[in-house]
């Protein structure tokens, strides 16, 4: 017990005096889950819309699949990355493996069916009433899209926060992509993992407490969103 | 402005509308009235081009709607409609009201004045920075109302504007929809099951009963000669009765009840088996056999008397069932109590004699 309420305090200390260790991992940490966060954003809101927006065969089964894929094992996303970017993948060329960018393609990969699969239900979740109100009071196709889209923003910011910690608390993906290489792709959860393993958990515990002060901000943001 | 020519809408095998036809004059307010799921809504959202008729036609200032998307778009423009139960986007008032007009690229300036114009209009003035999803369901209308009419439409669509309203909101509603009729001189299309809304709001009602349109006309020709015993028990005549014609003379025919006889205007033949309408408002009490013009006077007993404001709904046996509707005062000054006898007289020309059976 004391063990730990030592590591605990030895933690808090590092937090408060600004440890540059610890602050260079939160901030690599946080640039690679909002970069992240923000091109899967750019690339599965639209994706996730034009599902939605668009009658096809097998589109229920293709939200099934989506939808299954939410729990996407972070290791498989991380074996799947580490195949295509090594020098013997058909991407190896490109040498990003072993870097951030190659941890930004896994965690991408990682949070595109949760985005894409609640942009989709976030569009569900708006009424169809508000469909015919905006069709009967003049909009086009376009803005009536446009109308729905905006009365679904802040369940569509929520789904955005759930990717991002999804991403930022994710290690599986993260170890096998990064390499976990210090000062440059080490992140919140690989250092903690890896400090860990080597007995140092007084700063695994400093960045514990620090991801999940991150997790707690992002509930409170999502709990804030889905009463608006 | 608005011609409905044969409309037939089925939903697989459920047939809503079953050949609808007929017109709306510019600036004329028309109610259709009728029970629910005779398919008024459905017929709303057809004439403001949300759905599409099974078949039939629907031509609004002489233009086919079903021609081409971007027509049904100008069309749908020219329209405003305010939804039985009115959905508010997520904004505030002021960006409710104006979403018509941004969508059709208003100047910020005139938005604003027409805006503010509207929701003086609606007596919400002020309530434009308040989030339209926290007001109360006749605020709610009321923005709901602003936003149908700041586009100024040629063409209102009202379903059911005050079915989710209690008494004060309703009134408040009606008065608005009375005013916006008088100084927009907008085309008006209401549905309502509620009669005498109707009555009160249109130039001209429908009755639309499972999904047929069976009588048009002026409220009080509606309500005083019903076309059919449906139409009659719907808009409230409390006596219909049931009965034969035994004779016909210079267009006035009697009609045996049950041994009693009704005499009526009307030119059925003898024999015919037929229905008298009689509103109860017609019907007059008295403790004696009093001389008047009425050709029908029956004593009959009070079987009971139910107050309904200032009124007291009084019912009768007089060999027939018979329900007569007095002022309370009347009611007070003579008496009346469940087991007394009473005078019941009403005039030839009170009595709507139709066909027992519709045509």
């Amino acid at each position: 017990m004391s063990e730990l309420a030592h590591a605990f305090v030895t933690a808090l200390k590092l937090i408060f005096t600004g440890d540059p260790e610890v602050l260079s991992i939160t901030a690599r940490t946080l640039e690679i889950s909002c970069a992240s966060t923000l091109l899967g954003a750019l690339i599965f809101i639209p994706l996730g819309s034009l599902i939605y927006f668009h009658d096809f065969r097998g589109k229920r089964l293709l939200v099934n699949i989506i939808q299954t894929l939410f729990s996407l094992p972070t290791v498989f996303v991380g074996l799947l990355v580490f195949v295509t970017f090594s020098k013997a993948g058909p991407l190896g060329g490109l040498g990003i493996l072993f870097t951030p960018t190659a941890m930004v393609v896994g965690q991408v990969i990682l949070i595109a069916p949760i985005i894409t699969g609640l942009t989709i239900s976030s569009l569900r979740g708006v009424s169809l009433e508000i469909r015919d109100t905006a069709v009967s009071l003049g909009a086009s196709r376009f803005q009536t899209i446009q109308t729905i889209l905006r009365e679904a923003r802040y369940a569509i910011a929520a789904t955005l926060l759930l990717g991002f910690g999804r991403a930022i608390s994710e290690v599986g993906c993260a170890t096998m992509t990064g390499g976990n290489i210090r000062g440059f792709t080490r992140t919140l959860t690989t250092t903690m993992a890896l400090e860990t393993s080597i007995g140092n958990t007084e700063l695994s515990m400093a960045l514990g407490i620090i991801l999940i002060a991150l997790a707690l901000i992002v509930a409170v943001l999502v709990n804030r969103l889905q009463q608006r | 402005m608005i011609a409905v020519r044969t409309v037939y809408k089925r939903y697989g095998d459920r047939e809503i509308l079953k050949g609808i036809s007929f017109d709306v004059q510019r600036g004329e307010a028309l109610a259709v009235i009728g029970p629910t799921g005779a398919g008024k809504t459905t017929l709303l959202r057809i004439i403001d081009l949300l759905e599409k008729p099974t078949s039939g036609a629907l031509y609004i200032d002489g233009v086919d709607t079903g021609a081409s998307e971007k027509a049904r778009l100008d069309i749908r423009r020219r329209i405003g409609v305010v939804f039985q139960k009115p959905v508010v986007f997520n904004a505030s008032v002021y960006d409710n009201v104006a979403y018509g007009l941004k969508i059709r690229g208003e100047g910020r300036a005139s938005l604003h004045q027409k805006v503010k114009r509207a929701l003086e209009m609606v007596d919400l003035s002020g309530y434009e920075d308040r989030r339209a999803q926290t007001l109360s369901g006749g605020e709610t209308q009321r923005v709901a109302l602003a936003r149908a009419i700041v586009i100024q439409p040629e063409v209102l669509l009202l379903d059911e504007p005050s079915a989710n309203l209690d008494p004060v909101s309703t009134a408040h509603v009606e008065k608005l929809i009375l005013r916006i009729i008088q100084e927009l001189n907008t085309t008006l299309v209401m549905a309502t099951h509620d009669m005498s809304q109707g009555q009160r709001l249109a130039d001209r009602i429908g009755v639309l009963m499972e999904g047929e349109i069976l009588q048009t006309g002026e409220p009080r020709e509606i309500f005083n000669r019903p076309k059919s015993k449906e139409i009659a028990e719907f808009v409230a005549v409390e006596n219909v009765i049931d009965g034969i014609i035994s004779s016909s003379r210079e267009g006035v025919v009697s009609m045996e009840v049950g041994g009693k006889v009704i005499e009526g205007i009307s030119s059925f033949d003898p024999g015919e088996e037929v229905c008298a309408c009689i509103r109860a408002e017609e019907v007059t009490l008295a403790l004696s056999k009093t001389p008047s013009s009425a050709r029908n006077t029956f004593l009959g007993q009070i079987i009971r008397i139910v107050s309904i404001g200032p009124l007291a709904r009084v019912e009768l046996d007089c060999g027939f069932p018979l329900v007569a509707l007095v002022t309370r005062r009347s009611a007070e000054e003579l008496d009346l109590q469940s087991g007394k006898d009473v005078y019941a007289s009403f005039k030839a020309t009170g009595v709507h004699i139709i066909k027992s059976k519709g045509d």
